[in-house]
C-alpha cells in the first residue's frame, strides 16, 4: 500500500513500530502534493522545508522516546485561517497577503505537541466566506472527485487535500457548515464540535459565536483522533469550556443498537437533490436493522435559520474584519491621500466581494435604528432554533440530515447567484446557530459519481455518540477513493 | 433687566485602573515603557488573537460602584464599539454600553456649608487606546500600543451640578473616594483621570434642559473651571443674540482660553454597538460582592471621626489630615509606630505642609517614609535632640528621606548630657566673659542670656537652653 494512502492511525502505527520513519511520511505526502496540486489546488503554501525540519524534529524525539501518540510523525495540513507562527497566514485573501503571524494557534500548538508534522495551509474561500472554495485570492480549488466541479466550502481546500492524498489528516474551520459540507463534497469525514470545545485561539475570526476549529479525514477513527489532539479547555479562549470528557475515541465500534435516530421531515422535502435523500434514508434504515430506533419528526423554525444567521455572521464579520486596515498588517494601497483614503482604498482593493458583501450587511444590520429589527431579532431566533434542538435531543440520540441539498456542483455556478448559495447552508447552519456538534460521513455516490454524505448532528458534547453511528455508517460503506487518485493520475 | 441663567453640568469621568496587567492580557500597565514593548497579539488586535478579562478589574468596578452607592448589574456583558482610528487596533473598543457593571449610585459633595448629592448613571468597564505619534517633519504618524487594553472605568453622572464649584467638589469627591480605595491614583495631568464636560444653560426658573454640548480635553482642576465658565458666556452670548446652541463635541484649548467644535451631532458616528462575543457575561453573585465590601477601606468620614475620638485630633486638623489617601496613610503608620498620635499630627500638619507648599509640591510627592518621621519623633522626644535640631534634620528628611537616628549620629547632632562637658564649658564661658558676669552679679538678669547663648555656641548646639540657664544661675550665685 502506497503510503499517502494510509489513515493517519496506521501510518502513524507504522512509524512508531520503525517500520516507516516520520520523514518518509512527509516526503511521500509532498510528493503527492507535487502531483496532484496543479490539477487540485487544495494548498496555497506548502511549507516543503518546514515539513522535513519538523519531521527529522519529531523522528529524534519518537526515537528518545519522549513521543508516542498515536500521531506522532504523521502529516497534516492546516487551513490558511488558522494562525501558524512563521508560516504566511493569509484566510485566503489578498489583504493578509504576506502576513506572518507571531504565534501560533492553540489547535496547531497542540497538533505540534501531538507529534504531527505541519505541511501547509490549505485553500478556503475569502475569510471562511462562501461555500465553493472558489472566492479565494489564490484562485478556486478543484474537486478531486471531478475537476470541472467545486470541492464545497469553505474548508474545500483542507477537503480536497484529504480526498487527493495529499495528507491523512487536516484542520478546518465550521461557521456555518464550512467543514461539513465540503467533507460531503469530496468523500471525507470532517466534525465540527460543539461550541467551546475546541480553542478559537489563533482563528482569524468571521463569526466569533458561531466558529469552531475540526478536522478531516478519510475515515472516523482519524476524525476522532484528530479531535482528541485538539479538543481541550484553553484559558486564552473566554469562550473554551471545560469539558468532562475529552475521550473520541473510545466506543468508537459499540454500534448503534437502542440509539434512537431522527429524521427531521422539513430535511428531506422540496430542495433537496433525489439521489442524496435517498441514499441518505437507505443508510438510516440499514442503521435501524443494526438495532437503532429511527423516527421522522418535525423540527420548527428552521426556516428561519438563513436569515438569522446571515445576520449574525455578517454582523460579527462587519466588526472581526475591521482590523484589517492596512496599518499594522497586511496590504495596504500604494497611493492615498490621508487615514481615511488609505483605509478606503485598502479595504476596497483588499477584500473581495464576497467578503465586501458581508462586511455591509453586517455593518447595516448593527447601524443605529436597525440593530433591534435584525440583529436583536436574529439573537432571539438563534435562542428559540436552541431551544428547537433541546425538543429534539428530549427524543432523541442524534438527527440524521443532509450536508447540502446536492452533490458538487460546476465550478462557477454557485457565484452568480448568491441568494442561492447562502440557501445551500439550509442543513448546517442551524448547528452552528445553537452550538451542537455536526460530523459528515460518505454514505456512497450518486449517478454521475459523486460523492454524497451524511450529516449526523448530536446534543451538545455528544461527539461520541455521533462519531459511533458515523462509524457504524462507514462500515456499510467502506470509502471509495476519487478515480483522480486512485488511477494516480 | 437681564435674564438669569442657570448652568446644568454633567460629567463623564475616565479612571484609568491600578491593575497590574491589562484588562484583556496579560502585558503590563506599567507608564513610560519604550513604544510597544508592553505589548502582545491580543493588545494589538493581532488576527486570531483573543481577550480574556482581568478579574481584578471587576473587583475594582465592583469596589467604586459600591462606594459611590451604585446598583451592582449582577448579569454584566461587554459590547463592542466600532469605529475606525490607529490608536485602536482592531477598529472596535470593547466596552459597556447596554448593561454595565453599575447604575443608579450617588456621591455627596460639599460646596461650602451647602451638601448635596450628584447622581450617578451609570459605570461601565473598558479598555484604553494606544498613542499616536506625530512626526510633523516626516508627514507619518507612529502608534505605541503601551497603553492600549490598559483598564478604565467611565463614570457617568447625571446632569446635577450646577457651577465649577460644584464640579470640582464632585470630581474631588471621586478622585479621593478611589484613591482610597486603592483602585487608582486618578491624576489629571498624567490622564489617569479625564473628565469631560456635557453643559447647557437655561433661565431661571426653567423646566427641561437647554441644548447641550461636550467639551473635551481637560487636563487639571483650573482647566475644568475655566472650560465651564467660557462655555457657560458662549452658550448664553448664543441665547441672547437669539441664536441657538448647536449640539457638538467641543476641544478645549487651555492656552488660549476657548474652545472650538469637534464634531457635531449631524457627523456623530454610529459605534454600532454590539455584545463582544468573545467573551461570556460576567455573573456577580452576593458572595463576590461580599468578599469586595469586607475589604472595602476606611473612608474619609469614617477616618475623620475615628481620628478625634481615638486620637482625640481636632476635627479640623483631622479633616485636613484624611485629604489625601497619602497623608492619611502616613499619619496611621507613623502613629502606629512610635504612638504619639497629637506629635505626628503637628509635624504633618505644620512643618510637612510648610515644606510642601514651598516646594510647591502636593501631599502625593512625600518622599520620607513613616519609619523615619517615627524616629525623628521619638528622638526629639527623648531629649536626644532639640526642636531646632529636629526641624533641621526633618527639612533633610522632607528632601532626602535620610534616616534621622544615622543623620544624627553622623552629623554629632545629639543633644550632650554630660553634666561635667557641660561645666567645663560653662567655667571657660565664665571666664572669658567677665563684663557679662559682672552685668549680672550686679543685677542685670538679662545678661544671662548672652552667656546662654555662648555656651550654646561653644557646645554646637547640641544642649538645652533651658538647662544651660540653670546651671549658670546656680555657678553664679
Amino acid at each position: 500500500m502506497d503510503i499517502q494512502s494510509m489513515t493517519a492511525a496506521e501510518l502513524g502505527k507504522r512509524i512508531r513500530s520503525r517500520e516507516l520513519s516520520a520523514v518518509e511520511a512527509a516526503d511521500a505526502c509532498l510528493e503527492q502534493i507535487e502531483k496532484m496540486e496543479k490539477q487540485v489546488n487544495g494548498f496555497v503554501r506548502v511549507d516543503r522545508e518546514g515539513a522535513r525540519k519538523q519531521a527529522e524534529a519529531v523522528q529524534k524525539k519518537m526515537d528518545a522516546g519522549e513521543l508516542t501518540g498515536p500521531l506522532a510523525g504523521v502529516p497534516v495540513a492546516v487551513k490558511d485561517n488558522i494562525c501558524t507562527e512563521g508560516l504566511e497566514t493569509t484566510c485566503g485573501s489578498k489583504i493578509l497577503e504576506g502576513f506572518v503571524p507571531a504565534y501560533t494557534a492553540e489547535a496547531v500548538r497542540k497538533l505540534q505537541e501531538a507529534g504531527m508534522v505541519i505541511l501547509g495551509k490549505t485553500n478556503m474561500d475569502e475569510f471562511a466566506m462562501g461555500s465553493t472554495t472558489e472566492t479565494s485570492y489564490f484562485g478556486p480549488t478543484k474537486n478531486p472527485w471531478d475537476l470541472s466541479r467545486v470541492p464545497g466550502g469553505s474548508s474545500g481546500g483542507s477537503c480536497a487535500a484529504v480526498a487527493a492524498e495529499e495528507c491523512p489528516l487536516a484542520l478546518g474551520s465550521d461557521t456555518g457548515g464550512s467543514i461539513r459540507q465540503p467533507s460531503s463534497f469530496c468523500g471525507v469525514v470532517g466534525i465540527k464540535p460543539t461550541y467551546g470545545t475546541v480553542s478559537r485561539y489563533g482563528l482569524i475570526a468571521y463569526g466569533s459565536s458561531l466558529d469552531q476549529i475540526g478536522p478531516v479525514a478519510r475515515d472516523v477513527t482519524d476524525c476522532a483522533l484528530a479531535l482528541e489532539a485538539i479538543a481541550g479547555h484553553d484559558p486564552k479562549d473566554s469562550t473554551s469550556i471545560a469539558r468532562k470528557s475529552y475521550d473520541f475515541t473510545g466506543g468508537l465500534a459499540d454500534g448503534v443498537k437502542g440509539m434512537r435516530i431522527g429524521i427531521p421531515r422539513g430535511y428531506f422535502g422540496e430542495g433537496l437533490d433525489a439521489e442524496v435523500g435517498q441514499k441518505i434514508l437507505d443508510t438510516v434504515r440499514m442503521l435501524e436493522k443494526q438495532g437503532a430506533v429511527v423516527e421522522e419528526f418535525d423540527l420548527d423554525l428552521i426556516q428561519y435559520a438563513i436569515p438569522a444567521y446571515y445576520v449574525i455572521a455578517s454582523a460579527e464579520a462587519s466588526s472581526n474584519l475591521a482590523r484589517f486596515d492596512g496599518v499594522k498588517y497586511g496590504y495596504r494601497a500604494e497611493e492615498y491621500d490621508g487615514l481615511h483614503n488609505m483605509y478606503k482604498k485598502s479595504r476596497s482593493e483588499g477584500f473581495g466581494a464576497e467578503v465586501k458583501r458581508r462586511i455591509m450587511l453586517g455593518s447595516f444590520v448593527l447601524s443605529s435604528g436597525y440593530y433591534d429589527a435584525y440583529y436583536l431579532k436574529a439573537l432571539k431566533t438563534k435562542a428559540l432554533i436552541k431551544r428547537e434542538f433541546d425538543r429534539a435531543f428530549d427524543s432523541f440520540d442524534m438527527i440524521a440530515a443532509p450536508a447540502a441539498p446536492s452533490t458538487a456542483p460546476r465550478l462557477g455556478e454557485s457565484l452568480s447567484d448568491p441568494l442561492k448559495m447562502y440557501l445551500g447552508d439550509i442543513y448546517t447552519i442551524s448547528v452552528n446557530l445553537a452550538g451542537l456538534p455536526g460530523i459528515t460521513v460518505p454514505v456512497g455516490t450518486d449517478t454521475k459519481g459523486l460523492p454524497i454524505g451524511m450529516q449526523l448532528i448530536g446534543d451538545c458534547f455528544d461527539e461520541a455518540k455521533i462519531l459511533r453511528a458515523a462509524y457504524a455508517c462507514e462500515q456499510i460503506h467502506a470509502y471509495e477513493r476519487p478515480a483522480l487518485v486512485k488511477e494516480g493520475r | 433687566m437681564a435674564r438669569q441663567y442657570e448652568t446644568v453640568i454633567g460629567l463623564e469621568v475616565h479612571v484609568e485602573l491600578a491593575t497590574k496587567t491589562k484588562i484583556f492580557c496579560a502585558c503590563s500597565t506599567e507608564f513610560g515603557g519604550a513604544p510597544n514593548t508592553h505589548t502582545c497579539p491580543v493588545c494589538t488586535g493581532m488576527p486570531g488573537s483573543l481577550p480574556v478579562l482581568n478579574r481584578q478589574v471587576v473587583d475594582y468596578a465592583l469596589a467604586i460602584g459600591l462606594a459611590a452607592n451604585c446598583e451592582i448589574t449582577r448579569y454584566c456583558k461587554f459590547d463592542r464599539k466600532n469605529y475606525f482610528y490607529p490608536d485602536n487596533p482592531q477598529n472596535y473598543q470593547i466596552s459597556q454600553l447596554y448593561l454595565p457593571i453599575a447604575r443608579n449610585g450617588y456621591v455627596e459633595i460639599q460646596v461650602g456649608d451647602t451638601k448635596k448629592k450628584v447622581r450617578i448613571h451609570e459605570m461601565h468597564m473598558e479598555e484604553d487606546a494606544g498613542k499616536l505619534i506625530h512626526d510633523e517633519w516626516d508627514d507619518t504618524s507612529l502608534v505605541d500600543y503601551n497603553r492600549s487594553g490598559v483598564p478604565l472605568v467611565e463614570i457617568v453622572s447625571e446632569p446635577d451640578m450646577r457651577s465649577p464649584e460644584e464640579v470640582i467638589a464632585y470630581l474631588e469627591k471621586l478622585r479621593l473616594l478611589i484613591q482610597y480605595l486603592g483602585a487608582s491614583d486618578c491624576k489629571l495631568q498624567e490622564g489617569s483621570m479625564r473628565a469631560d464636560v456635557n453643559l447647557s444653560v437655561r433661565e431661571v426658573g426653567k423646566e427641561g434642559f437647554g441644548t447641550r454640548t461636550e467639551m473635551k480635553n481637560l487636563n487639571s482642576f483650573k482647566a475644568i473651571a475655566r472650560a465651564i465658565e467660557g462655555e457657560r458666556e458662549r452658550q448664553i452670548e448664543l441665547l441672547e443674540a437669539g441664536k441657538e446652541v448647536v449640539q457638538e463635541t467641543r476641544r478645549w484649548d487651555d492656552n488660549k482660553e476657548a474652545s472650538h467644535a469637534m464634531r457635531s451631532k449631524e457627523d456623530a458616528k454610529d459605534y454600532r454597538y454590539f455584545p463582544e462575543p468573545d467573551l461570556p457575561p460576567v455573573f456577580i453573585d452576593d458572595a463576590w460582592i461580599e468578599s469586595v465590601r469586607e475589604r472595602q477601606p476606611e473612608f474619609r468620614e469614617e477616618k475623620i471621626k475615628r481620628y478625634q475620638e481615638e486620637f482625640g485630633i481636632p476635627q479640623y486638623d483631622a479633616e485636613i489630615l484624611t485629604e489625601t489617601k497619602q497623608m492619611a496613610d502616613l499619619f496611621e503608620k507613623t502613629t502606629k509606630l512610635c504612638g504619639k498620635p497629637k506629635k505626628v499630627s503637628n509635624w504633618l500638619m505644620v512643618e510637612t505642609l510648610r515644606l510642601l507648599k514651598d516646594h510647591g509640591e502636593s501631599p502625593e510627592d512625600i518622599r520620607f517614609s513613616p519609619e523615619h518621621l517615627s524616629k525623628l519623633i521619638l528622638l526629639a522626644e527623648d531629649g536626644a535632640i532639640n526642636n531646632s535640631v529636629a526641624k533641621k534634620v526633618f527639612r533633610k528628611m522632607f528632601e532626602e528621606d535620610i534616616d534621622p537616628e544615622i543623620y544624627v549620629e553622623e552629623q554629632g547632632l545629639r543633644m550632650v548630657r554630660d553634666e561635667g562637658a557641660l561645666t567645663e564649658v560653662l567655667e571657660q564661658v565664665i571666664a572669658e566673659n567677665p563684663q557679662a558676669v559682672a552685668d549680672y552679679k550686679g543685677g542685670k538678669k538679662k545678661a544671662i542670656g548672652s552667656l546662654v547663648g555662648q555656651t550654646m555656641k561653644a557646645m554646637k548646639g547640641k544642649a538645652d537652653p533651658s538647662a544651660i540657664s540653670r546651671k549658670l544661675e546656680e555657678m553664679l550665685k
